[in-house]
């Protein structure tokens, strides 16, 4: 049951952070649920990788124990990267949406309809 | 006559010519405009030139393996690895070339128009830069045999798409488009990333051919399964996911409007993918099939219904596209849902498959014609809007021409291509469910009804005053509307050429699972 807590933990923030991008009318507070979401999702990646006693693959010096896979790592590298390429162009059209329509306020940005 | 290097390295030149040039624009940018117009111009030739030598490699010799940091494609296996691929590899299969070759003809008639409808805007370093990375997205979506970089070329088609969208701001009204597009991809693009966790959990692989080698269909894989036919059916704009479409399409320059039309059936292709190679027989067939076909004939009726009040022109081509979407899914669906039946898969689904993967190519040939004409006549009289347009066929002839083939082909009238691909589906479907092929039939006549309306509110009636001093729509424009329209009435007069040489073996990759595994892990 201890070792299942990182998925707890996962089904948590995977909870709150859609309960913001639906309930939340602040675009930044969407956005924040957003990057909650990606959060989860790179936990979830890097319990998958985790090995008890396992350790880093690094052949130089490596005591004679069982190596761990590196690639859930990797895998959440790049999504911490694109991560960050989505925040920061969701904030970049933020932005605009302020520069253009004075508020950030979902019920407001809604111009296209008309 | 064409270098062994390049025929041997294609498909990893395919994707690293268009990375590379679009971040060198920007700089070719600076120097002059008429020299980066060459650049980009060059750079989707050459990109297109080698897709499209991949594309009919693939075709005469088989499926072709790029193992990426190997000296060959016979180690996508490692020895010392224990039989599990450990590389990235790219494995271009009939499936893949067909999407590849809608890519290279869409890619670069495409940009032969962008060089002359976009010539007045700012800020074109950028556009060309995003422009090269959709297509970057496109070719290494279509084309990857490793889940993790499936995801990960989806996620620059995504960010490359929501820039273009945005590109032309329009008082915020264009931003606002693009925010509902990505959040809505960025949602969808991590549901991907849990189900491609759960297959690493599972399987300790993330090459599409050992997972589909250990797939066990267990309650994990089917969560997977839902979490990527619902993420990427929103990607390509099925009912009930298509909300984000009709913005997005109307909103995005027209030039990008026809490219993210590929990229929506990127995303048809890679939920075809999936369902056929990493599930295909483990699947309940005939559950996920209907599913499909719901899907698709939901997409059909809903878009098509909502098409015709419109009254912008590019919103209600946006409607025509999500029902179009739905043929698609119907064929394929059909196809699926009588999977594990060889006397019906042969008697009718190969032919439902193959009229649903034909309908992919000729939808994207004149849909693309369809946004190049709107964008063209956005460019002479400066609206969308069908109530302030008529008259235009006096001045605007060569436009009329194009708009009237890509109309006809979308009805599905012959000699037009969008009749062959339609008849097909109708035969098949017919035997399959006659009310489905009825249904079909009923969307196509609202979908000619519609077409003619506009044609009639457009380019008929008196020259209008205000509109008298427009004059045809330039010649780079027309060069690439040409090609497009060209293709569909090749397409359209050749259809038993093109399904036999193009469309079967694509089909037959995507149901013969066993090939696709054998020829990644050898014989396994």
């Amino acid at each position: 049951m201890f070792w299942n807590l990182p998925y707890v933990a996962v089904v948590v923030l995977t909870i709150i952070a859609l309960a913001t991008i639906v309930l939340k009318k602040n675009l930044i507070k969407v956005f924040l649920g957003i990057i909650i979401l990606e959060s989860a999702v790179n936990l979830f990646l890097i319990s998958l990788g985790y090995r008890e006693g396992g350790i880093a693959p690094i052949y130089t010096n490596a005591p004679a124990a069982a190596m761990v896979l590196p690639t859930p790592q990797a895998l959440t590298l790049t999504s911490i990267v694109i991560g960050v390429a989505t925040s920061a162009l969701l904030l970049s059209f933020a932005i605009i949406i302020w520069k253009k329509y004075g508020s950030i306020n979902l019920d407001r940005i809604r111009r296209l309809k008309e | 006559m064409i270098p062994a290097f390049i025929v041997e390295n294609s498909p990893a030149l395919m994707v690293i010519v268009p990375l590379v040039a679009a971040f060198i624009t920007p700089f070719i940018g600076r120097i002059s405009h008429a020299l980066r117009s060459l650049w980009v111009g060059g750079a989707m030739a050459v990109t297109s030139a080698i897709t499209l030598i991949l594309a009919l490699d693939v075709y005469a010799t088989g499926t072709r393996l790029y193992v990426f940091g190997a000296s060959a494609a016979s180690m996508a296996l490692p020895p010392d690895s224990g039989g599990i691929p450990i590389r990235i590899i790219f494995a271009v299969d009939p499936m893949s070339a067909l999407m590849l070759v809608i890519t290279a003809i869409s890619g670069f008639a495409i940009i032969l128009y962008s060089l002359a409808s976009e010539r007045s805007y700012s800020g074109l370093e950028s556009y060309y830069t995003l422009y090269l990375l959709m297509i970057t997205g496109i070719l290494g979506m279509v084309s990857t045999g490793d889940v993790f970089n499936f995801f990960v070329f989806l996620e620059i088609l995504s960010l490359a798409s929501a820039g273009l969208i945005a590109y032309r701001i329009d008082g915020g009204v264009a931003v606002e488009a693009a925010l509902k597009y990505f959040v809505l991809s960025t949602i969808g693009a991590l549901a991907i990333l849990v189900a491609i966790g759960i297959y690493y959990g599972e399987y300790n692989a993330l090459n599409m051919a050992m997972i589909a080698a250990r797939m066990q269909f267990s309650l994990l894989d089917q969560v997977a399964l839902v979490l990527i036919i619902a993420a990427l059916a929103m990607k390509c704009g099925a009912v009930p996911m298509h909300f984000w479409t009709p913005d997005a399409y109307s909103m995005a320059p027209s030039s990008i409007t026809a490219l993210l039309v590929v990229a929506s059936q990127a995303s048809l292709y890679g939920l075809f993918r999936t369902v056929f190679t990493l599930y295909n027989l483990s699947l309940n067939a005939v559950t996920v099939g209907w599913l499909i076909i719901i899907l698709g004939v939901l997409s059909m009726v809903v878009g098509v219904t909502m098409a015709i009040p419109q009254k912008n022109v590019k919103r209600l081509m946006a409607y025509h596209a999500v029902s179009q979407t739905g043929y698609m899914l119907l064929g394929v669906g059909v196809g699926l849902a009588v999977l594990g039946n060889q006397s019906l898969l042969d008697a009718f689904g190969y032919m439902a498959m193959e009229g649903g993967l034909f309908h992919i190519i000729n939808h994207a040939m004149y849909k693309g014609l369809l946004f190049l004409t709107a964008g063209a006549i956005f460019l002479r009289i400066g609206t969308y809007n069908l109530n302030r347009m008529g008259g235009l066929g006096h001045s605007m002839k060569w436009t009329m021409v194009f708009f009237v083939i890509g109309a006809l082909a979308i009805a599905g009238i012959p000699p037009f291509n969008g009749f062959a691909s339609k008849l097909m589906i109708y035969e098949s479907v017919f035997i399959f469910n006659p009310v489905l092929a009825v249904i079909a039939m009923v969307v196509s006549i609202l979908t000619l009804a519609s077409f003619v309306k506009v044609f009639h509110s457009i380019f008929m009636g008196p020259r209008l005053p205000e509109y008298a001093e427009v004059k045809e729509a330039p010649l780079p424009m027309l060069f690439g509307m040409g090609i497009l329209a060209v293709v569909v009435i090749l397409f359209g007069l050749f259809p038993t050429i093109v399904v036999e040489s193009l469309i079967t073996p694509a089909a037959h990759a995507l149901v013969n699972q066993g090939a696709y595994i054998s020829a990644i892990l050898g014989g396994a």
